[in-house]
């Protein structure tokens, strides 16, 4: 047998735990920051030293513990779980736009939220809980709405876009019928922070990712064989529609249940993939990079929206800043390629 | 490779997209081990005809057999261990190597927890050697010439190690040259690796040349099927493609030559 092709793919894999690993320890390193700054300042052995249980002093492990683990948490599962769900959208949709920020999970949970927060006067929990339902929903009826035999990408994205429309129209109109303190508070949800997620939201989140990520990794190898297109996919055996609502599944679950954390945060999802993409570069499985991508990408931008700016700003300030001109980019680039359509 | 030789027929099938039927009720045996081309204008189901083999396409009537079994009754993963297919149009992800694509033609044969083994690059090596892309192996599908991915295409076909290999209009975007260069390589593949091919073809007299069994297909129904030699004539060619012609004996193969007649030239 040849050697070249071994060597190849020796090599792609030795290059892809590299960018891996070099990408989990800087989403460790910011993890660990986001525990340092602050009001009072902690050097890393005592964050370390606190979360591993190696010093014993009660003034900081109550601030690393009680008060700065719930916010570095928060920003690491939904960085985690937005990275996962955008590459997977973009990689089962074969476009780079469609993500579920843009093809109306999202909207659907904004409409929930805002409903919940401005028409109810609803809790935070029972807001996370709404949110969850109506980003469900809303991917239940872009699926089924798409549904013709199957689903096919553009489809999908075309029907997700008019949802995400419609949502956005009726979040408009809440808002603007609301009650001057009702629609604060619902725009403070709507930007989305990791600032606001509850213990019980951050707790169900973290069992879901847990138990989601493995089997989503498990399940990459049908992405791999559904990005070579759906014929070339059943021709080597995989259930097509199985294998996309599937995947599309685990992604939505990821996406609504960090919404219902910390709002709709945007762009984490849209650019994680891509930027996994280009600095992994093998052409190969992203879907941990991706992941780890948007949980360097969350925390990073909740640093600069706490600590950086001269005002504190909710996490979603920052991404959306960034993410915008990346988005604009995208789209002069892609349809360039005419790749976007 | 498996020693023994599948066989794959169908019976009474129709296929169609939802609407009305675009094959209606035909018989079909693959002759194992030979070159089979599949002929016939636009439209006439030719795609059709080969995506419903690999169950692509559900069948509204009949069913399709692999070695006397109904194909539907398998499941997708055995189908996949014995037919191969290259689509007409195949999607290469973005920056993906040559060896990774045609790694991924192992699918069918690894499982949930396996990882890649000995055999998966023994495979991989084989097809990359056998289509000559062995020296791409490294390069981005993006970089290569039409004809190289074609090649390379091929390669992942031939990776999944399948006893048959089906492909839809394998020569559609490629020059003379590369078409003629690929039709080679596939008769080597049938003749030395005892693969069964089916193909659709665009080009008449290339499909005379090289398949050993022609099936040409007017309306969503076999008009003819035999070896080029004898069935190819001035009226079927009239009736399957309307176009008056002359057919005479390909200098070099002696297969049949469709020489075309028109208004100037007659």
């Amino acid at each position: 047998m040849s050697v070249v092709a071994v060597q190849a793919r020796v090599h792609r894999r030795r290059r892809e735990l590299l960018v891996t690993g070099v990408l989990a320890l800087v989403v460790v390193a910011l993890f660990v920051l986001t525990m340092m700054v602050g009001s009072y300042r902690l050097s890393p052995f005592q964050v370390l030293g606190s979360l591993l249980g190696i010093t014993d002093d009660p003034s900081v492990d109550f601030i690393v513990r009680d008060l700065r683990l719930p916010l570095a948490a928060s920003g690491l599962a939904v960085g985690l779980a937005l990275g996962l769900s955008g590459i997977v959208f973009q990689k089962v949709l074969s476009n780079p736009l469609a993500s579920p920020d843009f093809v109306g999970i999202s909207q659907g949970a904004s409409v929930a939220g805002v409903v919940s927060i401005v028409l109810f006067h609803w809790g935070a929990v029972t807001t996370s809980l709404t949110a969850l339902a109506g980003a469900l929903l809303a991917s239940a009826l872009i699926y089924l709405l798409a549904w013709r035999g199957g689903v096919t990408g553009y489809r999908f994205i075309l029907i997700g876009i008019g949802v995400s429309e419609f949502c956005i129209a009726v979040v408009g109109y809440v808002l603007a019928r609301a009650q001057l303190f009702d629609a604060r508070a619902a725009m403070t949800w709507l930007v989305g922070s990791i600032g606001q997620t509850g213990p019980l939201q951050l707790r169900i989140l973290l069992v879901a990712l847990i138990v989601l990520v493995p089997v989503a990794l498990l399940l990459g190898r049908w992405l791999n064989a559904l990005e070579l297109g759906d014929d070339t996919a059943s021709a080597l055996g995989v259930r097509v529609e199985t294998a996309r609502l599937s995947l599309l599944g685990i992604a939505v679950v990821l996406v609504a249940l960090s919404t219902a954390a910390a709002g709709p945060v945007a762009f984490v999802a849209l650019v994680s993939g891509p930027i996994a993409v280009r600095v992994v570069r093998t052409g190969g499985s992203v879907l941990l990079p991706s992941a780890l991508v948007g949980a360097a990408v969350v925390l990073g931008s909740d640093l600069v929206a706490s600590h950086v700016l001269p005002v504190p700003l909710p996490t979603g300030v920052v991404t959306g800043a960034v993410g915008a001109p990346y988005l604009i980019w995208l789209l002069a680039t892609v349809n360039r390629e005419g790749r976007g359509g | 490779m498996t020693p023994q030789t599948r066989q794959l027929s169908a019976k009474d099938v129709s296929f169609g997209y939802g609407g009305d039927d675009i094959v209606r009720h035909q018989d079909v045996e693959v002759p194992t081990g030979r070159i089979t081309a599949i002929v016939g204008p636009n439209g006439c189901g030719k795609s059709t005809l080969l995506r419903g083999l690999v169950r692509l396409l559900k069948p509204t009537s009949g069913e399709v057999l692999l070695d006397g079994a109904s194909i539907q009754g398998l499941r997708s993963v055995e189908v996949a261990k014995s037919i191969g297919l290259l689509p007409q149009t195949p999607v290469a992800p973005d920056g993906i190597t040559v060896a990774d694509l045609v790694g991924r033609g192992r699918y069918p044969h690894q499982g949930w927890f396996r990882q890649w083994t000995a055999d998966d690059d023994r495979a991989v090596s084989n097809a990359l050697a056998v289509t000559n892309t062995t020296d791409l192996a490294d390069r981005t599908i993006a970089e290569l010439s039409g004809g190289q991915r074609q090649r390379v295409w091929i390669a992942m076909t031939l990776a999944q190690d399948t006893e048959l290999v089906l492909l839809d209009e394998p020569t559609t975007f490629l020059d003379i040259h590369h078409q003629v260069d690929l039709l080679d390589l596939l008769t080597d593949l049938n003749r030395e690796a005892s693969r069964t091919i089916v193909m659709v073809l665009h080009d008449l007299n290339l499909a005379c040349r090289y398949a050993d069994h022609l099936i040409a297909m007017k309306d969503g129904v076999i008009a003819a099927e035999g070896a080029p030699v004898d069935i190819v004539t001035p009226e079927l060619v009239g009736e399957v493609f309307g176009l008056s012609c002359q057919v005479v004996p390909d200098p070099v193969s002696a297969t049949p030559l469709i020489v075309p007649l028109g208004r100037h030239h007659h």
